[in-house]
């Protein structure tokens, strides 16, 4: 037998327990080792506190305020306890942007899902190396520029002397645009002044919320999970709607929670995009700014907050997160 | 007589990597047969084939004389157990195993009860309410054969099933795995790279090295009669011994195989230095080592075990001495 010989460095010790480092932060790493729950306290303390009082606390005073009138004649807040707010907030005209708003951000939520999914599903399954950094820069990169600039450019590709109205008649389609431009409702004088253009600007912005999430669901779903559904007889869209769609459905929920709220709660692209019927963003930002009306500001904005508990109590229900 | 399994020239190229390479096979229906070889030497490959997961590159395959190249998974009467038994995650366990009755359009009484009989087949009655996530693994490993047998497949694959498992339930395994087979009648295809496994469960065996076939017989004949070098390494604890070897114990001049068990301790014949004894409990093996070759001899229970570092004189039959080409 080859006797066995490790050399050893001089710095090492020959004692079986070695000395401590010594130190302020020696004795702190001594400590932490000992009080591992004392780490945890110190490193949760900060974010807690900034959640707990400034987040959760001004979500608290907007509630508040929303229980809360104005006095018409002076215009000053009235801080006695009042559902008249919220009657007000029931009423025909704010009823109707509140419907509005929800129309919309359902239907946005619903059309970044479909546009994600083959996505996100690409770049789950089969983008490896470059492909995949291409996918994330793709999907990402519109995120790094100004959400102006890019609501901005899209005015003026949808605009009635736009890129958009160009395409169509160079390609002798322009009475399919105004075919669509002649729809109640979703019509208008040109796509930057219609909902179809507020719909079309919508998922554009929000589609990354989409895609990332969904993305990652899939990638967690196992390959030969496929496999083995085909293989028991499953053909793609059964296996699709059994095994990939159930699974995939925590990731899209998660990402409709983003593109539903933020639909909610926007307030730009409606202004700059879309007919001049408001939106909730834009109601609250009317009813605090100009209207000075902060109670019905306040009720406004609780509706978004009502309705994604709503939104997630259901789902949860749905047992979409029963795969998580 | 039909075979279930039919291979002719099947060749399964990725770019430059030949995964299968212009392979003939033939599996008999109710046959239990394994496909033995190491990481890389085609078996999965073929596997994948048979399931309809990977399509051949060239050559032809026929399930019970039926042309199986160009039809998806889906529309193949074949089975997999999945190596990490993909159950899904989502499925309680009867779900999981009424799976493939249910995407075919078995209404729900009927495939509940199927289910619950398979689920009984495999020693699981009971489990249906459960998730994949709360069974053990050879529970987990029993449900997807369940899952496998309710749809009473022509033929099941088997991929490394039983590789997750510890030794004494995978040696369970081993057992009910063999008498199910024998029960169903089913045409089991097993994918190991376990020989112990492959010589102990199949009917016949298929080596596979290099994305080909090297020998294809009984266990009896792969253990004994190693038709090459590779599949006697492979195949065992066989003794593989060098042609120059031979000619210097008065052989000939060509690869051979000697088992273990084949050699004796006596008084006389040539000289070997005991390196290692290991204690195996029926049996102990001694490394010995004549003039730089290392052999294993078998010495059985109750023979005198000789001390590290003596000399002992080893014999054996003429017979027992297996040539075997060289080639991998």
């Amino acid at each position: 037998m080859t006797a066995l010989a490790l050399t050893k460095p001089a710095e090492l010790s020959e004692t079986s327990i070695l000395p401590g480092r010594g130190g302020f932060f020696g004795q702190l790493s001594d400590a932490f080792w000992r009080h591992p729950r004392l780490l945890l306290f110190l490193m949760l303390t900060p974010p807690l506190l900034w959640l707990g009082i400034i987040y959760i606390g001004s979500l608290i005073a907007l509630l508040l305020q929303s229980f809360f009138s104005i006095d018409d004649f002076s215009g000053l807040v009235n801080y006695e306890f009042t559902l008249a707010t919220y009657a007000q907030l029931l009423s025909p005209t704010n009823f109707d942007i509140i419907i509005r708003t929800i129309i919309m951000a359902a239907l946005v939520t619903l059309a970044s899902a479909v546009v994600a999914f083959p996505i996100a599903y690409y770049a789950a399954r089969y983008a490896q190396g470059k492909w995949k950094a291409l996918f994330y820069l793709g999907v990402m990169l519109p995120l790094w520029s100004s959400y102006l600039v890019k609501i901005y450019a899209w005015k003026l590709i949808l605009a009635k002397e736009g890129i958009l109205t160009w395409i169509f008649e160079k390609l002798h389609l322009s009475w399919l645009l105004d075919g669509i431009l002649n729809l109640p409702v979703v019509g208008g004088n040109s796509l930057s002044v219609s909902y179809l253009g507020t719909f079309v600007v919508f998922v554009y912005v929000w589609l990354p919320y989409m895609i990332l999430p969904t993305q990652a669901a899939l990638e967690r779903v196992p390959g030969n999970l496929i496999e083995a559904s085909s293989d028991l007889g499953a053909t793609p869209s059964q296996t699709f709607r059994t095994v990939l769609f159930p699974l995939a459905l925590p990731g899209i929920v998660a990402g409709s929670i983003f593109t539903f709220s933020l639909t909610l709660g926007d307030y730009i692209i409606p202004q700059i995009i879309g007919s001049s019927r408001l939106f909730i963003g834009q109601a609250v930002y009317a009813q605090q700014g100009t209207a000075g009306n902060v109670p019905l500001a306040a009720a406004f904005s609780v509706v978004p907050i009502v309705i994604m508990a709503v939104y997630l109590w259901l789902a949860k229900k749905q047992g979409a997160f029963d795969a998580l | 007589m039909i075979p279930a399994v039919r291979f002719q020239q099947v060749s399964r190229h990725f770019g430059p990597v030949r995964a299968v390479d212009s392979v003939d096979l033939e599996i008999a229906p109710g046959e239990f047969f394994a496909m033995l070889g190491p990481s890389g030497s085609g078996k999965t490959t073929c596997l994948r084939l048979i399931a309809g997961f990977e399509q051949p590159t060239g050559g032809h395959i026929e399930i019970f004389g039926e042309t199986a190249e160009g039809i998806p998974p889906y529309r193949r009467n074949v089975n997999t157990v999945f190596q990490d038994y993909a159950l899904f995650p989502h499925l309680n366990i009867l779900d999981n195993v009424a799976y493939g009755l249910m995407v075919k359009g078995v209404g729900r009484p009927e495939r509940t009860k199927a289910a619950e009989q398979a689920l009984e087949l495999v020693k699981l009655p009971g489990y249906g309410a459960r998730k994949p996530g709360q069974l053990s693994g050879g529970q987990r490993q029993r449900v997807a054969l369940a899952r496998a047998l309710v749809n009473k497949p022509k033929v099941l694959l088997l991929d490394e099933p039983l590789g997750a498992l510890d030794l004494k339930l995978r040696e369970q395994m081993q057992e009910e795995l063999k008498s199910l087979q024998r029960a169903l009648g089913i045409t089991f295809i097993f994918v190991t790279h376990d020989q112990g496994e492959a010589l102990s469960m199949a009917d016949r065996v298929a080596v596979f090295n290099n994305g080909g076939i090297v020998q294809e017989g009984t266990p009896h004949d792969i253990y004994r009669r190693p038709k090459t070098r590779f599949v006697a390494d492979f195949v065992g604890s066989s003794n593989v011994i060098a042609p120059d070897m031979m000619t210097a114990l008065g052989g000939e001049k060509r690869w051979a195989s000697l088992r273990p068990e084949a050699i004796h301790v006596a008084g006389e014949g040539v000289e070997a230095r005991v390196e290692h004894a290991s204690f195996l409990g029926a049996a102990t093996r001694l490394s010995v080592d004549i003039r730089g070759t290392r052999l294993h001899v078998m010495l059985p229970a109750g023979a005198n075990v000789p001390d590290v570092g003596t000399s002992v004189r080893l014999v054996w039959q003429p017979v027992d001495v297996h040539y075997m080409d060289d080639a991998a």
